[in-house]
């Protein structure tokens, strides 16, 4: 059964849709939330460590917002990178035939 | 020698060592990579000993396991073991199942039965689903002795050709996962994962991959490769939530995602060499270390679990990274062979 572009795009926004909305719900806080506030101690931090913390302590959505880009980009960058070295060793990195 | 890697991690101020961190990384990439999930059950034990209060624990292990199934997910990808769609179809409603699972537990905290009653649960389920795998894994190998045949991507446990014969519209078929069926199925499977996910506050991925397998009827390999996918979103979304609470340490994850790099690339890579009824019964073994650890903090006995945790993930990883070495020697080996 082929479906058309249309009808599969559809589909992806329904299932992303039904991901999301749970995530949005979640992600905004009760009530009580948020009363146990923790804050970096910046007083010995250099650099990177320095600006993380700082980040950290006055906006918390950008703080969140560049550790998961970071972390996703690290990430695909590691991965690519481990395929260059895996790929040098001479394995054979396509599509593999699968034995139960 | 070490302290030269002792660092004080700029937001929660705890003092780690990052070689431990990086090694960590490496055992959790490959197990993860090899079996396909997060293993949230082995990190955060595992923080929690070099010093991290549970909620950073937690938040870090999340964020690291977002980035580390990028990498996994990206190499299953290419292997073609991964079925976006049935992965997307069954997310949609794990969360929907989280959801009500997060509300249950709230429903016993209020009567006080929290903790006794979902790690009670975690026990039983876990305990079936190691049953469940061994008793296929051997009810295999009588079937072989007998001269049975078990097709490739099929088990000795079917369960799921039952389940298939659910005829409620729409008919799916998942190209990947080879698999036709009532989109409802994984609907409902999906749904029934979070539920329980949610209840025991674990990512699911132990849970879903032996779920793809028995009632699905999946692969192995593509059951590993769509619990890898739906782990990746999972992940970033508990990254998300997490960052946004404060209980995040991104210094750790990044250290952690150097070790989990290559980990994941042994982990993956291992699974072109080794069998799905390997697979099965290394995770079976896993399940019931991951199980004998609960029953282990049950008895007020949390460091002794933690350090089993440790040591079990240990050997398992080493018994991976064996297997891939053994079977990519063979493969050059092969190719490289003088031709007489």
């Amino acid at each position: 059964m082929k479906r058309s572009p249309a009808a599969r795009l559809a589909w992806t926004v329904v299932a992303l849709v039904f991901w999301l909305l749970p995530v949005v719900a979640r992600a905004a806080p009760a009530e009580d939330e948020g009363k146990l506030v923790h804050v970096a101690d910046t007083r010995h931090l250099t650099g990177f460590n320095l600006f993380v913390a700082n980040l950290y302590n006055t906006d918390r959505l950008l703080f969140t917002l560049l550790a998961v880009g970071l972390t996703a980009a690290l990430g695909l960058a590691l991965g690519l990178l481990m395929d260059g070295v895996v790929a040098a060793i001479g394995l054979n990195l396509e599509r593999h035939e699968t034995r139960e | 020698m070490l302290d030269f890697f002792t660092v004080t991690l700029p937001i929660s101020g705890v003092p780690v060592n990052v070689l431990l961190l990086v090694l960590l990384g490496v055992a959790v990439g490959v197990l993860g990579g090899f079996f396909g999930m997060g293993g949230a059950w082995m990190v955060t034990p595992a923080l929690n000993i070099f010093g991290f209060p549970m909620p950073f624990a937690v938040g870090t292990d999340l964020c690291h396991m977002a980035g580390k199934s990028i990498i996994s997910t990206r190499r299953h990808a290419k292997f073609g073991n991964v079925d976006a769609r049935l992965g997307l179809t069954m997310l949609a409603f794990d969360v929907v199942g989280i959801e009500i699972g997060a509300r249950l537990v709230m429903f016993l905290e209020r009567r006080g039965l929290a903790g006794p009653v979902i790690r009670w649960v975690y026990v039983v389920f876990l305990f079936l689903i190691g049953a469940l795998v061994f008793y296929d894994y051997f009810k295999k190998r009588a079937l072989d002795r007998r001269g049975g045949v078990v097709a490739d991507g099929q088990s000795a446990v079917r369960w799921h050709l039952t389940l298939h014969r659910i005829n409620l519209p729409p008919i799916v078929h998942f190209r990947v996962a080879q698999v036709r069926c009532s989109m409802w199925l994984p609907a409902a499977v999906g749904l029934a994962v979070g539920v329980l996910a949610g209840f025991l506050g674990i990512g699911g991925g132990l849970l879903m991959m032996p779920a793809l397998v028995y009632l699905i009827g999946c692969p192995t390999y593509v059951a590993v490769g769509t619990d890898l996918f739906t782990v990746m979103l999972s992940g970033f979304y508990g990254a998300f939530t997490y960052g946004l609470k404060g209980r995040l340490e991104l210094l750790a994850v990044l250290f952690m995602l150097l070790g989990a790099a290559p980990g994941a690339q042994i982990g993956t890579i291992a699974t072109k060499y080794i069998r799905g009824y390997g697979i099965r019964l290394m995770f079976g073994v896993t399940v019931v270390c991951a199980m004998i650890s609960v029953v282990l903090k049950q008895l007020q006995m949390g460091t002794l679990a933690s350090w089993f945790v440790m040591t079990g993930v240990s050997a398992m990883t080493l018994i991976v990274v064996i297997g891939m070495v053994r079977g990519a020697a063979r493969e050059l080996r092969t190719r490289y062979e003088p031709v007489i």
